[in-house]
């Protein structure tokens, strides 16, 4: 009987906490539905807004999807590597430049638009292209990709696995592929589930450093909130969910599945 | 390629000596040589640098200046470790995890370019060897440490290596099963008639596996030798008393005798008149009728550990002897006993600081 009212108690609060983080996500998205806000959902449901945004913001949509990519892509093929290289060399210097790595995660995403502005603002045409943004997304997501695949790195013994494979005849590449990435992987992808992630929902930096040509979806939504109906940025904060839910949860499942196997 | 018999390369180590980055001295400069076929152990307490010449030799840590690591007379100094053609079994394995049992044995021979169906029987011929039949598909986290030993060794060797290098293999095991699998490891080594570097701390593994042994202590080489040498001839005392147990006695020489609080040793050895340190194995001293010895003494203790009798005997020498009498002898604590020792048995040492 008591085991049963706490359960009930621990239940209720749980479902408290949740309901006070979900529901205004429901009114947010609900909103982007309703004819009229402000007389409520009896004025009508309708998909005008979501239509509307997707006229007006499709581009902006497009675009945050190739910068989180290119991003993971950077991250990948740059922080994999680096990650290995700092752990297998160890010693000062290794942690060094690992500490120079993580010190965009203690800087303000402002400061370091402002830093990538004085340093490349001149140069017109990279300025003004989206990669200009990409780079600030690498340099704010590349700490959390290195960390969480040296934290693997530290627990599997990746020096010992990878002298085993060197004795075997491999070289240092073929170990790379063959026996460095695979036993990597729980903290590749879990590495990746958070650039993507950030990379989607970054605006501080992303803010400072768009054109009106280059916006990624936060940047827009900001947009639309300040310059149009509140309807229109719910249907945006809509649309922003549909993309990015089934992505997360696609994400996590090939996590997961990389991690039992 | 016939059955499972392999060659080795002669080893030839000249100068080698490690200094690492941070300032550590792990090898004074030392030369080896290794047979072809031969299994030599390097043996030695925790930290005098076994591990850092074993993979010298490997390729894994560069000597610095002036050493040369050749293989069947080719400098490999320069050669790393991927082209060594060398097989490792590391203390930890180094086994991969995202691969099974079978795909682990057959790296090396993938790594070659052997196909299939040859990387296949080979694999198939490995598992016989080393005892691991049905374990084929299994992951590495599914084997217990003696089977994960045994894939070690079986991958290994697989490759047909020319120099098989072991690293403390046998340590992560529980007792009963090292003996066993030392045993084991010891009939393998012969029939692949391979040359393995075998590095251990433990002188029992390295007299049964070694043909010739190699004593470290602290970066410098102390001893080579075979294990009768190593045993009976020590040529210092720490090499004396590192294999096996070990009396250390001292005192005045004159006339081949070596002169004893309890009586006088005969000396086989030729030595000045000067005081001298001399090493007595236990099992070499007999205990016979206070009477009928040279050398005497009072029985402080006796312990029935099965196979024989452990005495310790005061007031023969300066510091109390042990003695390995025979499990049929009759002495009590207290007794007064003679000590019958023949030249052979006792070792003159040079002397030290
Ligand atoms: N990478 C390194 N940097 C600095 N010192 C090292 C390094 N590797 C080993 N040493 C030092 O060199 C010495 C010899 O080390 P080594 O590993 O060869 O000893 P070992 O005989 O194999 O000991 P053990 O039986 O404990 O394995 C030790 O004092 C060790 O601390
Ligand atoms: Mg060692």
């Amino acid at each position: 009987m008591r085991d049963r009212l706490i359960f009930a108690g621990q239940l209720g609060f749980t479902l408290l906490v949740a309901a006070f983080l979900v529901v205004p996500v429901v009114l947010s998205i609900s909103a982007g539905v309703t004819v009229n806000y402000f007389r409520g959902i009896q004025s009508g449901v309708t998909l005008q807004w979501v239509v509307q945004v997707w006229n007006l913001y499709a581009g902006e949509i497009g675009l945050s999807f190739l910068i989180a990519f290119a991003t993971l892509a950077v991250t990948l093929v740059v922080g994999v590597p680096a990650a290995y290289g700092l752990h297998v060399k160890g010693g000062r210097l290794s942690r060094v430049i690992e500490e120079i790595i993580t010190l965009p995660l203690a800087i303000p995403g402002l400061a370091i638009a402002l830093a990538l502005l004085l340093t490349y603002g001149g140069f017109g045409g990279f300025r003004q292209s989206w990669l200009f943004i990409l780079t600030g997304h690498v340099v704010f997501t590349m700490p959390f990709m290195v960390r969480s695949v040296m934290a693997v790195f530290a627990s599997v013994d990746i020096k010992t696995l990878d002298e085993g494979a060197a004795s075997l005849g491999a070289s240092p590449w073929t170990r790379f592929c063959n026996v460095i990435v695979p036993n990597a992987m729980p903290g590749i992808l879990a590495g990746s589930l958070m650039v993507v992630t950030l990379s989607l929902g970054e605006f501080n930096l992303t803010w400072m450093l768009h054109t009106p040509l280059t916006k990624t979806l936060p940047v827009g939504l900001a947009d639309s909130y300040a310059s149009m109906r509140l309807e229109v940025a719910s249907a945006y904060t809509l649309i922003f969910f549909i993309m990015i839910v089934p992505l997360l949860v696609a994400m996590q499942m090939f996590a997961e599945k990389g991690e039992k196997k | 390629m016939s059955g499972i018999a392999g060659h080795g390369a002669a080893v030839h180590i000249e100068n080698c000596g490690k200094t690492f980055p941070d300032g550590t001295q792990a090898l004074a400069p030392a030369s080896l040589d290794i047979v072809s076929g031969e299994t030599l152990v390097l043996l030695g307490p925790s930290g005098c640098g076994k591990t850092t010449m074993l993979r010298i030799i490997a390729g894994l840590e560069k000597p610095d200046a002036g050493g040369r690591v050749l293989f069947d007379k080719t400098d490999m100094t320069a050669v790393p470790i991927e082209q060594r053609h060398v097989g490792m079994v590391f203390q930890s394995y180094a086994l991969f995890p995202n691969m099974t049992v079978a795909e682990n044995i057959g790296y090396g021979l993938k790594i070659r370019g052997v196909d299939k169906a040859a990387r296949a029987a080979r694999v198939a011929e490995m598992v016989a060897l080393t005892n691991i039949g049905g374990l084929e598909n299994r992951r590495i986290d599914q084997l217990s440490g003696g089977q994960r030993q045994r894939v070690a060794l079986a991958r290994a060797v697989a490759v047909r290596p020319r120099v098989l290098l072991l690293d403390e293999p046998l340590t992560a095991l529980d007792a009963s099963l090292r003996d066993r699998l030392r045993s084991e490891l010891n009939s393998l080594l012969r029939s692949l008639g391979i040359t393995a570097i075998y590095v251990t701390h433990d002188q029992a593994e390295a007299m049964e596996l070694g043909d010739r042994i190699v004593v470290m202590r602290k970066g410098a080489i102390a001893q080579i030798g075979t294990p009768r040498e190593i045993y009976f001839a020590p040529q210092n005392r720490f090499v004396a008393e590192f294999v096996g147990a070990a009396n250390i006695v001292e005192g005045p020489v004159s006339d081949g005798r070596l002169t004893l609080p309890g009586g006088w040793l005969a000396l086989d050895d030729a030595v000045d008149n000067a005081a001298a340190v001399a090493m007595i194995r236990p099992e070499t001293i007999g205990v016979v009728a206070e009477a009928d010895a040279f050398l005497r003494g009072t029985v402080e203790s006796v312990a029935f550990i099965g196979d024989r009798e452990r005495l310790v005997v005061t007031g023969a020498a300066n510091k109390p002897l042990t003695v390995d009498a025979p499990n049929t002898i009759n002495v009590r604590a207290g007794e007064r006993v003679g000590l019958s020792v023949t030249p052979q048995a006792v070792r003159v040492l040079p002397k030290e600081d």
